[in-house]
């Protein structure tokens, strides 16, 4: 549990950062919360040569609307989104999940960028980001570009970014008034990942749902949007046959792996379960 | 008298003495981060070790290469089992009378067994080295299985043993197998089950886990070349067995040999064995001549140090048609990983399993236990527990369950139908052992009362109507324990660690100003000696707690103790406080009567000193007696006030207590809610309250923890899967239940003060409440045991089973 040597770098500019990792290639990695990068590289499951520390750069902190948009930089802790006025009021589900976030500790230093960027799948943000549209903005050597969040996950570990580019913030377009909204989490301990979790972001009208959206957290190797499922209870009052359908239909998606936290049958099995649970709750928000 | 005199109440209270709810002393350092624990020692030129150790649970060492470790930048040495070879030391000998390799010798039994001890001048350059070190290893066939380690082609694993038909514990059977052990009378039973009305009989496992104290094993070794001597400081359990085991294979004499264990982080078994990282930081330390220092990650202690239970326990019981027991047979399978390991006392290879009768009159019984070597870290110490006392409880009282259901009958009745009666005290039971005292029927009753245990029944049937009626996915358990330990060894009649009587010690000097110092054999981990002996001695001598040191951990110092582990501290080293204490109030008694000028006999204690009797206005205070004794004793006498005792007890006690645990789960997702948890102990004369109440809420924590879902399991090729504390269930304080706790108090009848001993009843008694709440919640459904541990997907696993999603 002793890290191998590196040198550390602490850029003032996304520019110098930027500069610090498109040079120093492959063997740089950017130091955000550390949550993840740090215990790997005390198991030396990673050896990065050079470590980039964000904290330094103050234009990657910081939560502001624009028009119908909340823009969060990338090195806002989890604890800075729970004293948010502005996330509070405008989009609640994501206080509900920072919350479900390991323990006060960990959220005082982990930072949302860090959670959506580095592609754990075990991660609560990213599901998230693609039920809320989300965007990430990644700048590197040729430029700065806007990535979809369901377009940025490929694989366990595996994204969008290409070397040297850093994903600096996120774009997140407020949810319709009155929107029901959940997310459901279920996890063996505190600071645990989850089992299965499911977030749902829903409008409703007459008691009839009128849009809906539902990512799925570690029950595949990337975050999932269960599109098919948001699809079945459209127009319905989430009666327990739309709710058994839309169950079947995120279930079919779902490819988790087996590990202690249970087989793969039961982690489907839930993961069912976290989906009708979160579409009742969200329901139950929505005006 | 004026104003000013203190009332009786006053000088009562000002002792602090036992049943105070004294705050605990050490905790001005602990809560200020001003403890003092091994990682915090720092020698000049200290150097750091670490271990290169097997991604492999089975295989042949070709070949080990240090030429590149060696050119690593700090990096002094690199130490195999061949280097050891030269000093003797590549093996070393366990408590339970096998050895056990020190470094990998030709080959490694199980994953992350230690292979190369890299020494260099930081932690980083030791570990980089580690990662430069090439060994080349021939992967061998696996034993995981215990159910397999025995078959006729199972590998072999200890091969330094071919041809060795008898072991430390008698014949071996079987290239694999390590003991039998075999206790009480098997005809008897035989005949007992022959004639039985009912018979119930279950494979109950207990599963492996691990004591995971919150400080990591670690020790700092320096020798100083001059002296010849050997300075040590660990986090030992058992400091002056360690002194011994270290004089006995290193060959260093005795008194050049220091050992100290500082502030301890927890325990709980885990440190009181030996390991390779003590002998490989002496070793190191002899070669460099520098203070070496260890330090175990987290990683390494839940994988390679002591693991504890991973019994396998096919358990029957004989009774009549109404419910009285006429028979107990258990047979275990007891897996003791690649070496045996366990830290009982030596002659006992099971522990004091045979408590397995439990708080039941068993007319007769029959034991055996089969040791078997697996591809798994070695261990099998007492977590938190007496020695296999908490296996034996969890199967006694798991195994009464099971006979209520096949019986139709309450599980708590069944139980008060059978109890030892209070009469019947001092009990012999059919295993052999002599019960001190009890009152098990009065402790069952109250908890029943206290907890309305009638109407949470009611609760339970028309929740478990509404569920066959599809109105709810909840189900709701009753976990009922009452559990009887055996703790306090022991008697030297029975009781030894390599050889060494299970006594305890205490000296105690008091100074010329009426203050002193008390030091003890004993070694708190964070069980609050330093505060509960002072405790006894102030009511034993009437000085105030608060001007009584206690001293724990110096072997210098200290009087030769055995240590702390399987609630010994308080039967065993507690009696040697009293004790030493009574022999100085001898003596205080002598000096009062001098400088009253009355005879002994006409003296009386109260409270804080002598009285003359019938004269209450004449007395001599405990502060008064120990100025005197240093400048006016009687004619004859030594000046002085101190004294030593070492405790030899006469029995075991036998804490006991009566538990329970309600629990509901949701079926979906095995989803449980612990809604209340009971916990009624009796461990005797309590000392100090407060401290009993954080004892039982620290042993419930982790009866919690294990019952429902804390494990060391590993996979089919011996890869430890559980490895952290993301897998290994560490609870929070979010996941913890609240603790109710309560008592009775039936003092132990052979022990000076009473006291029986309680850091580990919750641990004992805690496990099977939680699991025979989940048991009794599915019971309806058709099930008659499920195995430990009942995390939610086996919870839920469990529902599936039994067709609650057909």
């Amino acid at each position: 549990m002793i890290p191998g040597p590196f040198s550390y770098h602490r850029p003032v500019t996304v520019a110098d950062a930027v500069k610090l990792l498109s040079t120093l290639g492959d063997e740089a990695r950017p130091l955000a919360g550390g949550h993840s990068l740090v215990p790997m590289m005390k198991l030396r499951l990673a050896s990065p040569e050079h470590l980039v520390d964000l904290h330094g750069i103050a234009g990657l902190k910081g939560i502001r609307r624009d028009g119908n948009t909340i823009v969060i930089g990338a090195m806002t802790t989890q604890h800075e989104l729970l004293a948010s006025d502005e996330i509070g009021m405008s989009l609640p589900i994501l206080d509900e999940t920072v919350l479900l976030i390991a323990d006060p500790q960990v959220r005082y230093r982990g930072t949302i960028g860090g959670n959506v960027a580095n592609g754990d799948p075990g991660n609560d943000m990213p599901a998230l980001m693609m039920t809320l549209g989300a965007s990430y903005r990644l700048e590197g050597a040729s430029g700065a570009r806007e990535v979809a969040a369901t377009e940025f996950y490929q694989g366990a570990y595996f994204t969008a970014l290409e070397p040297g580019e850093l994903l600096t913030a996120i774009s997140i377009p407020v949810p319709a008034a009155g929107h029901g909204y959940a997310y459901e989490k279920l996890k063996r301990k505190v600071g645990d990942y989850a089992t299965a979790a499911a977030a749902v972001v829903l409008t409703m009208a007459g008691g009839k749902v009128v849009t809906c959206k539902i990512g799925l957290t570690n029950l595949s190797e990337t975050p999932l949007l269960a599109e098919d499922a948001a699809k079945v209870v459209i127009g319905t009052s989430l009666d327990p046959a739309s709710l058994k359908k839309a169950s079947a239909a995120a279930v079919a998606i779902m490819s988790p792996a087996s590990d202690a936290r249970g087989p793969v049958e039961y982690r489907k099995h839930v993961g069912g379960i976290m989906v009708t649970r979160a579409l009742q709750r969200a329901a139950g928000r929505a005006r | 008298m004026n104003d000013m005199t203190p009332t009786r109440e006053q000088r009562e209270a000002k002792l602090e003495g036992m049943g105070c709810k004294r705050k605990r002393v050490e905790d001005i350092r602990f809560t200020q981060g001003k403890g003092n624990y091994v990682d915090d020692l720092k020698l000049p030129g200290m150097l750091h070790g670490d271990f290169v150790r097997s991604p492999h649970s089975h295989a042949r060492v070709k070949k080990i290469d240090d030429t590149e470790a060696l050119k690593v930048p700090g990096v002094l040495a690199v130490i195999t089992a061949e280097t050891l070879k030269t000093v003797n030391l590549a093996w070393m000998p366990t408590l339970a009378g096998d050895v056990q390799m020190v470094l990998a010798d030709g080959k490694v039994l199980f994953q992350n067994q230690e292979v190369a001890f890299v020494v260099a001048t930081d932690r980083y350059a030791a570990d980089d080295g580690i990662n430069k070190v090439v060994v080349e290893y021939e992967p061998l066939p696996v034993v995981i299985d215990p159910f397999k380690a025995m078959d006729k082609d199972a590998p072999v694993l200890r091969e330094d043993l071919a041809g060795k038909t008898t072991g430390a514990h008698g014949p071996r059977k079987h290239h694999n197998h390590i003991f039998e052990w075999t206790v009480g009378d098997k005809d008897l039973t035989d005949a007992a089950f022959r004639k039985a009305e009912v018979t119930i009989k279950e494979m109950i496992s207990y599963h492996r886990t691990h004591p995971s104290p919150l400080e990591t094993c670690q020790c700092v070794c320096s020798f100083d070349k001059i002296k010849g001597e050997l300075s040590i400081w660990g986090t030992f359990q058992a400091p002056h067995v360690i002194r011994t085991v270290v004089a006995l294979i290193a060959k260093i004499p005795e008194h050049k040999i220091h050992v100290i264990s500082p502030d301890i982080g927890g325990g709980f078994g885990n440190k009181v064995g030996a390991y390779p990282g003590y002998i490989c930081v002496a070793v190191a330390s002899i070669v460099t001549g520098k203070p070496v220092k260890w330090v175990e990650d987290r990683i390494e202690n839940l994988t390679a140090t002591s693991f504890a239970r991973d019994y396998h326990m096919t358990t029957e019981i004989a009774s009549t048609k109404e419910g009285k027991v006429t028979g107990l047979r258990v047979h275990v399978l007891a897996d003791h990983g690649a070496f045996d390991a366990c830290a009982d006392p030596s002659k006992w290879p099971a522990g004091f399993f045979n408590i397995v009768t439990g708080s039941y009159d068993f007319p007769t019984a029959h034991l055996s236990v089969d040791g078997i070597y697996t591809n798994k870290a070695p261990g099998g110490v007492a977590y938190r527990c007496s020695f296999r006392v908490t296996e034996a409880a969890y199967c006694i009282e798991r195994a009464m369950d099971i006979l209520a259901q096949k019986l139709g009958m309450d599980p708590a009745e069944l139980r008060l139908k059978n109890f030892i009666k209070a009469e019947q005290f001092p009990y012999h039971s059919a295993l052999g052992w002599e019960y001190d005292s009890g009152d098990y029927h009065t402790a069952m009753r109250k908890m029943m009362e206290t907890v309305d245990y009638a109407g949470l029944r009611k609760e339970q049937a028309a929740l478990r109507a509404a569920f066959k009626r599809g109105e709810t996915r909840e189900i709701m358990g009753l976990g009922v324990s009452f559990f009887t330990e055996i703790v306090g060894a022991g008697p030297s009649k029975n009781c030894d660690i390599l050889g060494i009587a299970m006594f305890d010690s205490c000296e105690i000097r008091l100074h010329p100003t009426g203050a002193g110092i008390a030091r003890v054999g004993s070694k708190s981990q964070g069980q609050g000696h330093e505060t509960t002996w002072a405790q006894i001695i102030a009511t034993e001598i009437g000085i105030p707690a608060d001007d009584i040191m206690v001293e724990e951990g110096n072997t210098d110092t200290a009087p030769y103790g055995l240590g702390t582990y399987g609630s010994r501290s308080t039967p065993v080293a507690g009696a040697a406080i009293a004790m030493a204490a009574r022999k100085i109030k001898a003596k205080a008694q002598m000096i009062a009567a001098y400088k009253l000028e009355v005879h002994e006999d006409d003296l009386e204690w109260d409270i804080d000193g002598f009285r003359v009797k019938g004269l209450p206005e004449k007395t001599m205070s405990m502060k008064d007696i120990c100025w005197a004794a240093y400048n006016s004793v009687p004619p004859g006498m030594e000046p002085g006030l101190e004294a030593v005792s070492y405790y030899d007890p006469p029995n075991m006690t036998y804490p006991f207590g009566a538990y329970i645990c309600v629990m509901n789960i949701d079926v979906d997702t095995g989803v449980y809610k612990v809604r209340r948890f009971y916990a009624l102990d009796d461990c005797g004369t309590r000392i100090n309250p407060m401290i009993i109440e954080g004892q039982v809420h620290g042993g419930l924590t982790e009866a919690f923890a294990i019952a429902m879902g804390q494990e060391i399991r590993y996979d089919a090729d011996g890869n430890v899967v559980t490895g952290s504390f993301m897998d290994f269930f560490m609870p929070t304080a979010v996941e913890t239940p609240h603790w109710e706790t309560d008592f009775t108090v039936t003092p132990s009848p052979h022990h000076p003060i009473g006291a029986k001993g309680v850091g580990e009843s919750p641990n004992v008694g805690g496990v099977p409440a939680f699991s025979n709440a989940v048991n009794d919640a599915f019971s309806f459904l058709g099930s008659t045991h499920i195995q430990m541990p009942h995390d939610y997907w086996r919870n839920w696993k469990a529902a599936k089973d039994l067709g609650v999603f057909a």
